[in-house]
């Protein structure tokens, strides 16, 4: 069974970036399921933006291994989807393609940064998308447009084509309507790659069961304190509850090191950001440098042209915890604040098997609501302690709170990925019923 | 505190042009995200190398890499199979 | 007034691949950007990955220099912007280099033995090249053919006092790196270096840019006058940078804006970090040269200098040493005097010569078949030979063909005479007592043989026949 699947969508949200009307596909797991790629992720012959005009026009001459693996197993790449530039967003409105609306709500943003995937899922465009998730970027939009959303543990998806935002963060991972789905995508993925030397040889192979009799939830007060919206804490309250009438069982747990997450989590992210994108200097590819300029006039005017203001302010604030004298009092310490949450969780996990919060603290926010950097970077919150930490995290749907999805956020050991899906389609199961 | 030209230093360090009008809104926006980050001051404990994997090696055998044709694809601009770059003289 | 010098040096490793890639290393002569692919392009996505034969390397040229292995060390992103630099980082390594503490050998400038230290080793990877067109022209021209090529920088204290030790450092340093099988010195741009120098009491200079052996000591020497002229007029030195400009044999101030870096070191996130210490007491160093020289003392009894000439290069030596059977005094001086002049007035490598003809023309020298003018005349041939890419004719059949052997018996006698004859007022003031008019006589008797004559020899029978009067 291989073809080429006709895909002309109506993407009245801005879901997608580049669209592929004609996709082929071949034989495998996934044959002629259409599959959208988030546009930071490398695919032979379609243009990949990472939603910025730097990288406007920029065709890669090689795939991603995920998208490698996408097509191996039959999978058909129908478009790339918006996102916030290069990642950086919690909306999808710093695009320099146009913002994302939320298909629950189209006066509210999707989340992001995958917002385009979780919009092109969610409107129905297509039955799975991949996202990337460095600080919430999968699971914020699966819990803003009511879908479900992996971040797979560190190391277990390969970065390999993944235009890097923050490299020791981020990770690859899939979105879909139902865990299942979220399961069986990631199951496609989830494979051993030697060209990223952060990886760890433990692919994902695994259908998900109901199972979860005695399972040890914990219950993490740091998750449902201040500036959490009661009505969403009560929503996931509610689902937890759930959860133990399927023989589960709370306990408390705590990670006092959430009080540095967000800071040493920005820290590090635009630290390694402003390394990562130094790149972009219309060289060798990209929209062409002025090259009659000297090289630092050049690259300052282009860049400036080119990336929009969320992200020079990130590279600004990344070189700046880099720079010297700096560098001792930020990046540093963000590393120690980073291990200390770490071993938080570590802790956390000797008594209970995964962690049950909320993935956002609040349900989405209308478009343009977020103008000041500061209170968007704090609705990371809940979601930058799993990539500090380097655990798996999954958002799965729980209600609604006017209108609006709501998340529940469930964390899992390094590598027991397939034990927060088994929780995720054991909730899900139990209130689809 | 972050003055203006700091910010303007931090600018031409990043290679990033900022216009003069940008540069008192990213101040004062820098400043609220450092106020924020001073938590960290609190952060106890050193730093110690993360446990994982080490040592991990590729062999030394040449692979195919790309031809120059597709090196150049996506170049703004080529002379005789270089790529063209701002002067630095 | 005391000069200080201490050195950082750039060595290309002669890995097949690049450092992070499975790009090819053997570029040169190539057109540009082909030996590139997504990681040392720097295109977006793709991550480096470490060649395990670099690090082996590495390893290896700490032990050989006595070095201490980190228990851990890693790699570091060093950012800055330059048209070269494809990804406006430099995967180095910052403050857990590979390895530390380490000596080499050198000799001073009065002879004596005396030991320069290595601060440390570490690993990072080469930028593009860049071309800069002929005439002014307002861009730059990339070739990415180099970019990610495995380089070891090496650092060294500041322990040497003149150009003269500095460039006898280097040349030590070149021959262990040979030696090691991890360098290849008659690669172009294979070594480059960037000098520290001071003027006791006075602000550091460091000059950047030098990519040859000669020129480190060219743009030292240019230094130490220059910082000397400075003081003696009164002026200060200033602490900066300056480029080796090495055409020009000068060097100039290169002082800007751009001087003031903020690199802003981070351990790199795509890799992880080294843990080899425990590696260092597997690896099998060879034979080094100061071993490599004592041992060709005592085996071959040659002199101090011939066994130090001859250990300058592992392939002379490994040459001398298949001819050294023949005759091994014989043999030194013949290697390491004659052929060597030879070869670098040629601009010859010693791969070039078949060590099988130099040892059949040894032979004929040993069992004195031929003088020592001849064989030099024979191997100017079989070197000409060489140099020309054709096949090189056994020894023997030169000397057959261009009528080189020892002149003996009558023939020898009939020049004698026919000189003696000749020149009867030379032979008058040898017999007045002038010793001058016999070297003068023996002169003309090897110029009528084309020196097939033994000169030594020759005096005695010159003398012995004007004294008695006949043969």
């Amino acid at each position: 069974m291989a073809g080429t699947l006709e895909f002309s969508p109506d993407d009245r949200y801005n879901a997608f970036i580049t669209t592929c009307s004609t996709a082929p596909f071949t034989d495998g797991a996934l044959a002629g399921t259409a599959i959208a790629v988030k546009d930071n992720i490398s695919t032979a012959g379609i243009q990949t933006t990472c939603g910025s005009k730097i990288l406007k026009g920029y065709v890669p001459p090689y795939d991603a291994y995920v998208v490698e693996l996408l097509r191996q197993a039959g999978a058909a790449i129908v478009g790339k989807t918006n996102m916030d530039e290069f990642g950086m967003g919690t909306t999808t409105e710093t695009s320099a393609f146009g913002p994302t609306q939320n298909p629950a709500d189209p006066s509210r943003v999707p989340g992001g940064s995958s917002g385009g995937s979780a919009a092109a899922v969610a409107a129905g465009l297509v039955p799975m998308a991949l996202g990337t998730d460095t600080g919430g970027s999968i699971r914020c939009p699966a819990a803003f447009c009511g879908i479900v959303g992996l971040k797979p543990t560190y190391g277990r998806v390969s970065r390999y084509g993944l235009i890097a935002y923050a490299n020791s963060l981020e990770q690859i991972g899939p979105m879909a309507r139902t865990v299942e789905d979220v399961s069986r995508l990631m199951s496609v993925i989830a494979w051993y790659d030697p060209r990223d030397s952060t990886m760890l040889d433990r692919p994902y192979d695994h259908r998900p069961t109901a199972e979860i009799k005695g399972l040890r939830v914990g219950i993490p007060e740091e998750y449902f304190g201040e500036g959490v919206d009661p009505r969403v804490a009560e929503s996931v309250r509610d689902a937890i509850g759930v959860l133990e009438g399927l023989g589960a069982e709370t306990v408390p747990v705590s990670i006092p090191g959430m009080r540095h997450a967000l800071a040493a989590y920005y820290v590090i992210c635009t630290s390694e950001a402003s390394s990562n994108l130094a790149r972009f200097d219309g060289v060798r590819y990209g929209p062409a440098v002025d090259t009659r300029k000297s090289w630092h006039e050049a690259y300052q005017d282009l860049r400036q042209e080119m990336f929009g203001t969320e992200v020079r302010r990130r590279i600004m604030l990344g070189t700046f915890a880099l720079s010297a004298g700096y560098a001792g009092r930020y990046y540093a310490k963000a590393q120690v604040a980073r291990r200390n949450i770490k071993e938080d969780f570590e802790r956390a996990f000797c008594d209970a098997d995964i962690i049950a919060g909320p993935t956002m603290p609040t349900t989405a926010f209308r478009l343009g609501e977020k103008s000041d950097p500061l209170s968007m970077y704090l609705s990371d919150i809940l979601t930058v302690p799993a990539n500090l930490a380097g655990i798996p995290a999954i958002s799965v749907p729980c209600g609604k709170v006017d209108g609006l999805p709501v998340g529940l956020q469930l964390m899992g050991r390094q590598f027991e990925d397939e034990r927060v899906v088994d929780a995720a389609y054991a909730y899900e199961q139990e209130v689809r019923a | 505190m972050i003055t203006e030209s700091d910010i303007e230093h931090i600018a031409e360090l990043a290679d990033i042009g900022i216009s003069k009008d940008e540069v008192p809104e990213f101040t004062t926006q820098f400043n609220a995200i450092l106020d924020y980050f001073e938590v960290l001051d609190t952060v106890e404990g050193e730093s110690a190398p993360d446990a994982g994997a080490v040592n991990v090696f590729r062999d030394d055998e040449p692979r195919p890499g790309l031809s120059q044709e597709e090196a150049l694809a996506n170049a703004g601009s080529t002379e005789n199979g270089f790529i063209k770059a701002p002067r630095v003289m | 007034m005391k000069t200080i010098v201490g050195l950082e040096i750039h060595v290309q490793l002669s890995t097949a691949t690049k450092l992070f890639c499975g790009c090819s290393t053997d570029y040169r002569d190539d057109e540009p950007n082909t030996h590139c692919c997504p990681v040392c392009l720097a295109l977006p996505g793709a991550l480096p990955r470490l060649n395990r034969k670099a690090v082996e390397y590495g390893l290896k040229v700490a032990k050989a220099l006595d070095m201490k292995v980190l228990e851990e060390s890693e790699f570091a992103r060093k950012n800055y912007f330059y048209p070269d630099l494809p990804k406006a980082y430099q995967i180095t390594q910052y403050d857990k280099p590979l390895a530390v503490e380490g000596t080499v050998e050198i000799e001073d400038d009065e002879g004596h033995e005396k030991i320069v230290r290595i601060t440390r080793v570490h690993l990072e990877e080469d930028p593009g090249r860049l071309v800069h067109v002929a005439g002014g022209s307002k861009y730059s021209l990339v070739d990415y053919n180099r970019s990610g090529i495995p380089l070891l920088e090496i650092v060294t204290e500041p322990d040497m006092r003149s150009p003269q030790e500095a460039r006898r450092f280097l040349n030590k340093l070149r021959t262990i790196l040979e030696y090691l099988g991890v360098f290849d010195g008659e690669r172009e741009g294979g070594l480059r270096v960037d000098a520290n120098i001071s003027l006791e009491g006075s602000e550091r200079v460091e000059v950047k840019n030098i990519s040859s052996y000669k020129g480190v000591e060219k743009a030292l020497t240019f230094e130490v006058t220059r910082q000397k002229n400075l003081l003696r007029r009164g002026q200060r030195v200033a602490r900066e940078t300056r480029h080796f400009m090495e055409g020009r044999g000068i060097t100039t101030s290169s002082r800007s804006k751009e001087e003031e870096h903020d690199y802003r070191y981070f351990p790199e996130p795509d890799l992880r970090p080294l843990r080899v210490a425990d590696r260092v007491a597997t690896i099998e160093l060879p034979e080094l040269p100061v071993a490599r020289k004592n041992r060709f003392m005592a085996q071959y009894g040659i002199s101090l200098n011939h066994a130090r000439t001859l250990t300058g290069d592992p392939k002379l030596a490994d040459f001398y040493e298949a001819v050294a059977h023949i005759d091994p005094v014989l043999a030194a001086t013949w290697v390491a005097d004659t052929l060597l002049g030879e070869l670098n007035y040629r601009d010859m490598s010693i791969a070039a010569v078949p060590a099988d003809r130099i040892a059949e023309l040894l032979a004929l020298l040993r069992t004195e078949t031929i003088t020592d003018t001849a064989g030099v005349q024979v191997l100017r041939e079989m070197l000409d030979a060489c140099a020309a890419g054709k096949p090189c004719e056994p020894p023997a059949m030169i000397v057959e063909r261009e009528g080189l052997a020892r002149a003996t018996g009558d023939e020898f006698t009939q020049v004698v005479e026919k000189v003696v004859a000749a020149n009867p007022q030379a032979v008058e003031d040898y017999r007045g007592g002038k010793k001058g008019a016999l070297n003068f006589l023996v002169g003309q008797v090897m110029k009528e043989t084309r020196g097939r004559a033994d000169p030594r020899e020759l005096g005695r029978i010159v003398s012995g026949y004007i004294d008695t009067g006949g043969v």
